[in-house]
């Protein structure tokens, strides 16, 4: 690792930019995975659709915070100049992809928040974040309707694949609280209206996750204790062996172009 | 692959200034949402649709590519069938 990692200034907007722009990026990376090895070529495809559809949305979150940060960073430098600890995503989007039925487990749970959070997000004071939101959640409703026909396929397929499928809930399920915390860095944001509190969107979330998860013979776990920690900068350690495969050109080849 | 869990589909788009769905290609899927979702990322992920149409490729009864001389051979010596006899007046315009 020849480059060393730049510094962030990170004041509330930049930080919830980067929060959002982050959880994009390594989920799509986390998808980007399955290119080439997913169990069909129909669902190689979607996969890589969805990874692109998360990547363009953490280049405009990126390239937004680049501006409001003005300290001559851009999207190339906060993805792949960031340390692991500079990292702001959920711990649900680094965890690893596991099997098929995991991969959607965790596409799920996340794109049936980011539906309902860019759904929220269009009204922002902010005129570009609601243009982002605008764009972001056609996306995600579609991401949410696939992962959603899969969740009802694996739950109600096979006895291997609801197996399979009611492990991953079990195992993912802990991750899915961090969604919906809020912490003091962006309570400005929220009363200024140009961010929502995601804590308000859990019940409707849980509404939509159970119905699907009825309808695939799966159930919810009854715990709620939760893991937190991604926002912060703490993470599981999938994202720094994430990390050193997203950013080795740039870390060995700095400012490399083709 | 044929699977019992995936049959094939056909899949036709109407693009965004065609008037009719056109057929651009098969693909595999466990049913009917499915189909049209794969359809959806396969076929029309550069813009190229606005209207999907998927078909279980086994419910297209298909002309036998062995009896091609008996359906169609016959229609290529009948140029008279062709409406290239007459003249066009110029004020009918393009037809």
């Amino acid at each position: 690792m020849a480059t060393p990692s730049i510094e962030v200034s990170e004041t509330p907007l930049v930080l919830h930019l980067l929060r959002r722009a982050d959880d994009a990026l390594i989920l799509g990376h986390r998808l980007s995975e399955w290119c080439g090895h997913a169990p069909m070529l129909e669902e190689d495809m979607a996969l890589s659709n969805t990874a692109l559809d998360l990547l363009g949305q953490a280049r405009e979150l990126y390239s937004y915070a680049a501006k409001i940060e003005g300290r001559g960073n851009d999207e190339d430098k906060f993805a792949y100049l960031r340390d692991v600890r500079q990292y702001r995503n959920l711990l649900l989007v680094e965890q690893p992809n596991g099997d098929f039925g995991r991969t959607i487990v965790r596409q799920f749970f996340y794109s049936a928040f980011a539906d309902l959070y860019w759904r929220a997000m269009m009204k922002s004071a902010d005129a570009t974040l609601a243009a982002i939101a605008a764009r972001s959640e056609k996306e995600s409703a579609y991401h949410l309707r696939h992962s959603s026909e899969w969740m009802v396929r694996l739950g109600d397929g096979t006895e291997e694949s609801h197996r399979r499928t009611q492990a991953a809930i079990d195992d993912l399920w802990a991750f899915t609280g961090e969604m919906f915390f809020v912490d003091e860095a962006e309570r400005a944001l929220i009363d200024a209206r140009i961010a929502i509190d995601p804590a308000g969107l859990r019940p409707q979330w849980l509404k939509t996750v159970s119905a699907v998860v009825g309808e695939a013979a799966l159930a919810l776990p009854a715990s709620d204790w939760m893991q937190r920690g991604g926002r912060d900068g703490r993470h599981s350690e999938h994202l720094g062996h994430l990390l050193s495969e997203l950013q080795s050109m740039q870390r060995t080849f700095p400012g490399a172009t083709w | 692959m044929a699977t019992p869990n995936t049959p094939l589909w056909e899949v036709f788009v109407r693009s965004r200034n065609g008037l009719a769905h056109k057929h651009c290609g098969s693909l595999h899927a466990s049913d009917a949402s499915m189909a049209l979702q794969a359809a959806r990322d396969i076929f029309t992920r550069r813009g190229e649709g606005l209207s999907i149409w998927v078909v279980p490729s086994n419910a297209i009864t298909a002309s036998d590519p062995a009896e091609k001389g008996m359906m169609f051979e016959p229609a290529e010596s009948k140029i008279y069938r062709h409406p290239t006899f007459y003249d066009v007046p110029e004020e009918v315009g393009h037809m």
